[in-house]
């Protein structure tokens, strides 16, 4: 956090942004008090570059460019720690989701590109299937992200333990995906 | 056991339940039937979404869990058993209850009207309702001598739109001390497991795991016991611990309390292999 600069410029603010995502996650961040209760239980805080509370900050006052290029919103797995110990009630949660499809939707440079390939392999499984088949999903983000080697154990030992099936388990109306998916 | 008269519930297992953890899957029906509840498969269902739709589509996954709340036959409770898919399907009613934009998008889309009395449970649900003494009295069970930990993950946790959904905090331990097992309290009963995040960044999620795992075994128990398979799976795929302690799933120790004979598929399937344990307090020997 030391890297990012300290000053807040008026001039970048952009309050339709801050509009935009409440309209988005249906919460309202604007009653974030920064007491910092869902930063003190979030399970992994350590590895974002933003707290969470920093990150209601940041949407608060319209920092778009900060909000939708921090790591922390592809870290948070939507575990809704925060979400629960939160006083003023809001689902930071959802904010987060907001945030990401905002960042996706905007071509922002993603900082976390893995977790990224990750839900859209998940989603071209669902699209495909209905349902997801894992073996495939996992086939496909390791060429994507060309690293075949990590976690090869794992996978054998999960396929001898009959854990991944060879073949997907498809949904019988299949262009019911189709109607999701076309959009 | 007698028969007892049975309860229809119309049942979502989800991906992780079809297929990663089909051990979940066949001990939850198995000790349903001896509950006394018929899980009716719900007819073509889709995968809810997962994590991944949320995380980057709102209307994908809002539109997904839709689908499958439009193939539920009224009238029928639909239960499911993975916290996660629960959540997702119960977040997908409360939007349709409150947006009639999201209403006429379902009707269109499903040809079939949004129905808000459809009741959705997760499998804890249906366990509260189920009145364990008598059926024990009358069935006998086979006591378990084990010491464990419950890890309940995140699965307690709900935003709060939601919070007027029940709380089951301690409902896997009240209901195994009535098998004879002993519940020990520990620290990491509701940490996150790292879901997702164990496929691309499994250097934050072993050190989670392992602390989980150390954390369990220094309280002293013989096993871990969850009701969510993707908890199950992150904690036997990521720790790297010399001496694991095995997981089991919560449906598993059910069954074998309730005398099943059919567990011979599930252990095996286990990444931490828990027949040693079994074995050595004399259960599910054939």
């Amino acid at each position: 956090m030391s890297e990012r600069a300290s000053t807040i410029r008026l001039n970048d603010l952009d309050l339709n942004f801050s509009k935009e995502i409440k309209r988005l996650c249906g919460t309202d961040f604007h009653t974030c008090l920064q007491c910092r209760s869902c930063s003190g239980g979030c399970p992994f805080s350590d590895h974002m570059d933003y707290m969470p509370n920093g990150v209601m900050r940041l949407v608060q006052l319209g920092l778009k460019a900060e909000a939708l290029t921090c790591n922390t919103i592809w870290i948070c797995v939507g575990c809704h720690t925060c979400s629960i110990q939160c006083p003023m009630a809001i689902d930071i949660a959802a904010v987060m989701d907001a945030l990401r499809e905002k960042a996706v939707s905007e071509h922002v440079d993603i900082r976390e590109p893995d977790i990224l390939n990750f839900h859209r392999e998940v989603l071209n499984s669902i699209e495909r299937y209905g349902r997801t088949h894992k073996l495939e999903i996992m086939l496909r983000y390791k060429l994507k992200t060309r690293d075949l080697i990590s976690d090869w154990a794992v996978g054998m030992k999960m396929l001898t333990k009959r854990k991944l099936d060879l073949t997907p388990s498809k949904i019988e109306r299949i262009g019911d995906m189709k109607k999701i998916f076309q959009e | 056991m007698s028969e007892v008269p049975a309860i229809e519930v119309s049942y979502f297992p989800g991906c992780s339940l079809a297929t990663t953890a089909k051990e979940n899957n066949q001990s939850l029906i198995e000790c349903c039937q001896k509950m006394g509840i018929r899980m009716i498969e719900l007819a073509d269902w889709n995968c809810c979404g997962s994590s991944s739709a949320h995380s980057i589509h709102h209307q994908i996954a809002l539109d997904l869990a839709c689908r499958n709340l439009s193939l539920a036959p009224p009238g029928r409770t639909l239960v499911a058993a993975c916290p996660s898919c629960t959540l997702r399907l119960k977040h997908a009613q409360h939007r349709l209850k409150n947006d009639e934009a999201a209403r006429d998008r379902y009707m269109k889309m499903w040809g079939r009207p949004f129905d808000p009395d459809l009741q959705i449970r997760h499998f804890f649900g249906l366990m509260e309702a189920v009145d364990l003494e008598p059926l024990l009295a009358s069935n006998g069970y086979i006591p378990i001598d084990m010491r464990f930990v419950p890890y309940y993950g995140c699965m307690l946790n709900r935003p709060y739109a939601l919070r007027s959904s029940s709380n089951y905090y301690g409902i896997m331990e009240r209901t195994l001390t009535n098998l004879d097992l002993q519940p020990l309290s520990w620290a990491y009963a509701s940490q996150c497991c790292g879901t997702f995040l164990t496929v691309a960044r499994p250097d934050i999620v072993t050190p989670k795991v392992n602390a989980i795992m150390q954390g369990a075994a220094e309280s002293g128990a013989d096993c871990i016991i969850t009701a969510c398979a993707m908890c199950h799976m992150n904690l036997e795929v990521r720790c790297t611990l010399k001496k694991p302690i095995p997981i089991f799933h919560f449906s598993e120790i059910l069954s074998l309390a309730f005398g099943t004979s059919r567990h011979q598929d599930w252990f095996s399937r286990h990444l931490i292999d828990p027949r040693p344990l079994l074995k050595s307090k004399g259960l599910a020997a054939s």
